[in-house]
């Protein structure tokens, strides 16, 4: 196969990519652009096991049939709510795989035809130390992530004084030491720069909290495509090139679409530790609630002509979807129209509620986004807000003060009667308390999600 | 004539603006509803990182390089396989009534 016959190829890997992601603009396209994703990636393998270097297939085989196992497992076995985890958990994989495909190069150069082991060209050099530290920072950043989504650690943010000089200087430090391998190739400088790396992935990803784990998720993201990116140039490949901007600007895009829903600034998330300070502000539980039974609210929901249901993270950790679904079927046979809202940021990364619900069995029509149904609230007879709490606090359009102010959130309030299923009057991340709670027109339904909704079908 | 030529490396950073543009475009398109499946995805083609480590992998003589390189191939090939096959079970999800 000559050189250009595979550059070509790998530019058809490179527009069946494009079209995968082009495919994601409706369901009921996507089927079909997946397809066209896994073509591409299949080219594009097979273009590289057919170059004239690549000959030890035995191996090969067996890390592919290997890998291709876990992969496969991982996927089947993967209950919806734990897809945050699950991506996190690729992220590191590209990230690693990054780092080692760049420590390869270094030590191979020639199978690379990047020059000869201790004689790189510069820009190769200049191109594997970027790939290889972003690669470290998204492999060990996303472990942290994981950890965060799988609770092996705590999610909330850890933050210790003078974090950020820390970083700062570890940042720095990377750079010098980029600079120092790119001018005189020494293999330690080499080395240590992608130690420190892993470490200020660590550090970057433990100020972050548990509910801005959709950015932090959407910029690991981001960084596995710099990364794959970066290597892409060390390689002169250019299916890894465009791939890897593809996927650098779909994670920036969805990191910005985030914090626009939360209205901060990416630098605000980044540096971490918010909901901390916040948290002795609350004085919950001074002011009298209506708490009701689960037969209150099938009372209530019986007499609904139209009910928009409101899921939050709390949901999915309940794993309720199902028996939501079976409550708005109950609902919808007696001859109400039933709809959900999605805010941007509910759930712990972007996307993840329509996912859950979609696993429910929801028909997708039925599944709306905050700008598209928040006009219509006030014609709604029963908001049914579930696991969600900052999405729903009205102190975001009117207190000032408040650290949530600005948030576009879901205007529930305006409903005729606002359901609310919570296991407590404990705050929400923001550690804020929520003023819907106090309200005439709300009505606090207690205990775990997943058990009232069965309660009120019940009931029903 | 060969002093005039362009570095093939600028040849290469216009491949990669011009894809960032394209990336910018195209997701943009995308439906918020198919968030998850748009990074399950994205994360599936970002291993295209594997070609990087089949060249590492490829020699028949043992090497660092050629350990590295496998490994590479072994992480590469679970993200492809798993993250191709989640994002398809996701889209099967999403029907109309």
């Amino acid at each position: 196969m000559t050189a250009d016959f595979a550059a070509l190829a790998y530019l058809g890997a490179s527009i069946l990519f494009i079209m995968a992601l082009r495919g994601l603009s409706s369901p009921r396209m996507a089927r079909r652009g997946n397809i066209y994703g896994i073509a591409g990636m299949a080219i594009a393998v097979a273009t590289t096991l057919a170059e004239p270097g690549v000959l030890g297939y035995d191996m090969i085989l067996v890390a592919l049939v290997a890998g291709g196992g876990i992969g496969t497992f991982a996927a089947r076995r993967i209950q919806m709510a734990a897809m945050p985890q699950l991506v996190a958990a690729f992220h590191s994989l590209v990230g690693l795989a990054a780092v080692l495909v760049a420590i390869a190069a270094f030590y191979a150069p020639d199978a690379y035809g990047i020059g000869a082991p201790g004689a790189i060209k510069v820009a190769s050099r200049i191109e594997m130390a970027i790939g290889a530290a972003i690669g470290a920072i998204t492999f060990s950043g996303s472990i942290v992530a994981f950890a965060k989504l799988q609770e092996l650690v705590t999610g909330a943010p850890l933050v210790f004084p003078g974090q950020h000089w820390l970083n700062l200087l570890l940042g720095l430090a990377l750079v010098a030491l980029g600079v120092d391998f790119a001018a005189t190739q020494d293999t330690s400088a080499y080395l240590v720069m992608i130690a420190l790396a892993f470490v200020l992935g660590v550090l970057l990803i433990v100020p972050i909290g548990g509910a801005d784990m959709p950015v932090v998720v959407s910029m690991l993201n981001s960084y596995s495509g710099w990364a794959a990116a970066g290597i892409g140039f060390t390689l002169e490949n250019t299916a890894l090139i465009v791939t890897g901007a593809l996927v650098g600007s779909s994670g920036a895009i969805l990191s910005y679409i985030m914090c626009r829903a939360m209205n901060r600034s990416f630098v605000s998330v980044i540096l971490g530790g918010f909901g901390v300070a916040t948290a002795t502000a609350v004085k919950a539980g001074e002011r009298p609630v209506k708490a009701g039974s689960a037969e209150d609210a099938a009372f209530i929901l019986k007499a609904a002509k139209t009910v928009i249901i409101i899921p939050g993270y709390g949901m999915a950790v309940a794993q309720a979807q199902h028996a939501v679904r079976e409550m708005a079927k109950a609902l919808a046979a007696s001859g109400a129209r039933v709809r959900y809202a999605i805010h941007p940021v509910a759930g712990r990364m972007p996307g993840h509620m329509n996912v859950l619900l979609a696993e429910a069995n929801v028909p997708y029509e039925e599944v709306a986004e905050l700008e598209d149904i928040n006009n219509d609230f006030a014609q709604t007879d029963v908001a049914f807000v579930i696991g969600a709490n900052d999405i729903t606090n009205p102190a975001a359009k009117t207190d000032p003060k408040s650290p949530i102010y600005g948030m576009p959130i879901l205007d529930v309030e305006r409903a005729r009667t606002v359901l609310f299923v919570k296991r407590s009057l404990a705050p929400g991340y923001a550690g804020i308390d929520n003023d819907l709670f106090y309200r005439p027109n709300t009505m606090m339904l207690f205990g775990d999600a997943k058990k009232v909704v069965e309660g009120i079908l019940q009931a029903l | 004539m060969e002093t005039m030529g362009v570095d093939p490396f600028v040849f290469r950073l216009s491949i990669f603006v011009l894809a960032v543009f394209v990336g910018y475009y195209v997701v943009w398109s995308v439906t918020p509803a198919l968030h998850t499946p748009l990074m399950a995805v994205t994360n599936a083609i970002s291993s295209v990182i594997i070609v990087g480590a089949l060249i590492a992998a490829g020699p028949a003589a043992w090497s660092l390089a050629k350990a590295l390189g496998l490994l590479a191939v072994f992480l590469a090939a679970i993200n492809i396989f798993g993250g191709f096959l989640v994002t398809q079970r996701m889209l099967d999800m999403f029907r109309r009534k």
